[in-house]
């Protein structure tokens, strides 16, 4: 009897805590308990900002600011897609929180830098770096520097990093643009990287890894073609493929590198921008010849294909740099034309594809079109608004 | 066609005529340096792909040589030729503005 009146005594008292408990605690963070899947950040290159985007709402959300130089920034996402880790052009590298839209922790890490990659457990970031030319790697959790790698060539000269993506098996890989060399670094032991080393060709600008990871595909500027290496059978080395291709006819002026990271592997086929050309090349990856070129208003930049692959969208250089083409892929016509605004540089798709989002640097604002209908969804202010990026890339190789 | 034209050469003589680009087509050129040969050389000109364009690092070298590198570009580099988007004197006035102390900035940088 006793016993059972002290038991409902000590049952009022847990209920008692628990609900003085439960009143006090305050409410925000549980109702703001959300994930980050359609989230997304644009980098505002002049301002060195970003601007956090929903893509639910076609909104923006939030804002960063305190950056530093993020023109050519890019970023990667953690695989939780909480966390961006954003390079910028001054060498910084900041760690971002996606859902509280500030920043966690940010190292100068160089003085001059053009991008990164996230490892494929997701603990290492490598950063890609013009000055001092080389990569550098840091615990994704702390930015806490566990490996330099030097890119000496010759006689101890460094070259420029161009190209950096995460491959299977732990690895980075890379381009030496001086020293026209493609290098492997395997991360396994971070302290102690694995590096491969292969000659390339002249020039190498950019590169691209294809998205199974097999293929590390980089552009030559110094000559024509491309230089190709197959991870799995990295022993047989740097093939060139493509040398034929736009040898006679002369080149427009270049004003602006072609990106080779929108990788657009449609079935059997490649469709890559062609250098100095009105056009984008399409490359049988059987053989890897050239089986088409696809004439376009411009000298494409980024070449990128909807998630579903029945379409490629491209934007252009200067002059043509107002403007977008879309390209079916069943029978490579092109099926619309916009003119989204001035200084068209980066597109980016939602997860599915059903959107495109696209950024108009000298308009200062982000536009959203539907991809079946071309209607323009939405428009979002930023400011001079260059890179877009939906967290989905945290689960994607090399992006 | 006639009046195009004539309007074309009209703007083209008065282009060269004056001292330096119109106050408006000088707004457009500091956003083309910082922006557009910034992509190469880095939006604030500290070098990219292609050398810095700081003051400091353009000490001693003639005027003349870089409006040259500018309009014909340097073949066997990635310097393109921008005569088909720049003037001459355009480019005249860019290596001007390159050339001073304090590097120039555009109305939209903080
Ligand atoms: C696609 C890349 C690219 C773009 C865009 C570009 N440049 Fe260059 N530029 C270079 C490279 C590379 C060099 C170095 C060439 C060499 O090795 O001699 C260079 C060299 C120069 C030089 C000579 C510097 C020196 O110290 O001799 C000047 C001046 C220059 N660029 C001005 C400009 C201007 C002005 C623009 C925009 C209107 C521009 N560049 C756009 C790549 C570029």
């Amino acid at each position: 009897m006793r016993n059972q009146n002290l038991n409902n005594f000590r049952y009022f008292l847990v209920c008692l805590m628990a609900t003085v408990f439960l009143v006090s605690l305050p409410r925000a963070p549980l109702a703001d308990v959300r994930g980050t899947g359609d989230l997304g950040l644009v980098v505002e290159r002049t301002s060195g900002s970003l601007t956090a985007i929903n893509s639910t709402t076609r909104r923006a959300v939030g804002k960063i600011t305190g950056l530093g130089d993020l023109s050519h920034a890019s970023l990667v996402y953690s695989p939780d897609e909480r966390y961006a880790f954003v390079f910028g052009r001054d060498g910084a590298l900041t760690k971002v929180d996606v859902l509280e839209n500030k920043i966690v922790k940010r190292v100068e890490q160089a003085h001059n830098s053009v991008g990164g990659a996230i490892s494929q457990d997701g603990r290492l970031i490598a950063t890609s770096n013009y000055d001092p030319g080389g990569v550098r790697v840091f615990s994704a959790d702390t930015l806490e520097k566990v490996a330099d790698i030097k890119a000496e060539y010759g006689d101890g000269q460094l070259a420029k990093v161009v190209g950096l993506v995460d491959a299977p098996g732990q690895k980075f890989v890379f381009s030496l643009f001086e020293a026209g060399e493609i290098w492997t670094a395997d991360l396994h032991d971070p302290k102690n990287p694995k590096i491969q080393k292969f000659k390339a060709g002249k020039e190498p600008y950019d590169a691209l890894i294809s998205p199974e990871g097999r293929y590390y595909i980089a552009g030559l500027f110094g000559e024509d073609g491309l230089a190709l290496l197959d991870l799995w059978n990295s022993d047989a080395g740097i093939r060139k493929i493509v040398p034929e291709y736009a040898k006679n006819d002369p080149k427009l002026p270049v004003f602006k590198m072609p990106h080779l990271e929108g990788r657009a592997l449609v079935g059997d086929y490649w469709f890559l921008p062609a250098v100095g050309h009105h056009e984008m090349l399409v490359i049988d990856r059987r053989e890897w010849k050239v089986v088409r070129r696809i004439p376009l208003d411009g000298q494409p930049v980024f070449v990128i294909p909807r998630p579903d692959e029945r379409q490629i969208w491209v934007n252009f250089a200067l002059p043509d740099n107002d403007k977008l083409q879309v390209i079916d892929t069943r029978d490579l016509s092109v099926v619309q034309r916009l003119t989204p605004g001035k200084a068209v540089l980066h597109m980016e798709f939602t997860p599915k594809g059903q959107e495109v989002w696209v950024s108009a640097r000298d308009d200062d604002q982000v536009l959203v079109y539907d991809t079946e209908t071309f209607r323009e969804m939405a428009r979002i202010p930023a400011e001079k608004p260059s890179g877009i990026f939906f967290t989905a890339r945290a689960h994607r190789l090399g992006l | 066609m006639r009046p195009v034209f004539l309007i074309v050469l009209a703007l083209i003589s008065q282009a060269s005529l004056a001292d330096s680009p119109p106050l408006e087509r000088q707004q457009a050129l500091l956003e083309l340096l910082h922006q557009d040969c910034g992509s190469c050389h880095g939006m604030t000109l500290q070098g990219g792909l292609g050398p810095a364009l700081l003051p400091s690092a353009l000490e001693g070298k003639s005027a003349l040589m870089l409006t040259a590198t500018i309009l014909q570009g340097r073949p066997g580099t990635a310097m393109p030729p921008w005569s088909s988007l720049l003037t001459q004197q355009e480019a005249e006035w860019l290596v001007t503005q390159l050339k001073q102390p304090a590097p120039p900035q555009d109305a939209n940088r903080h």
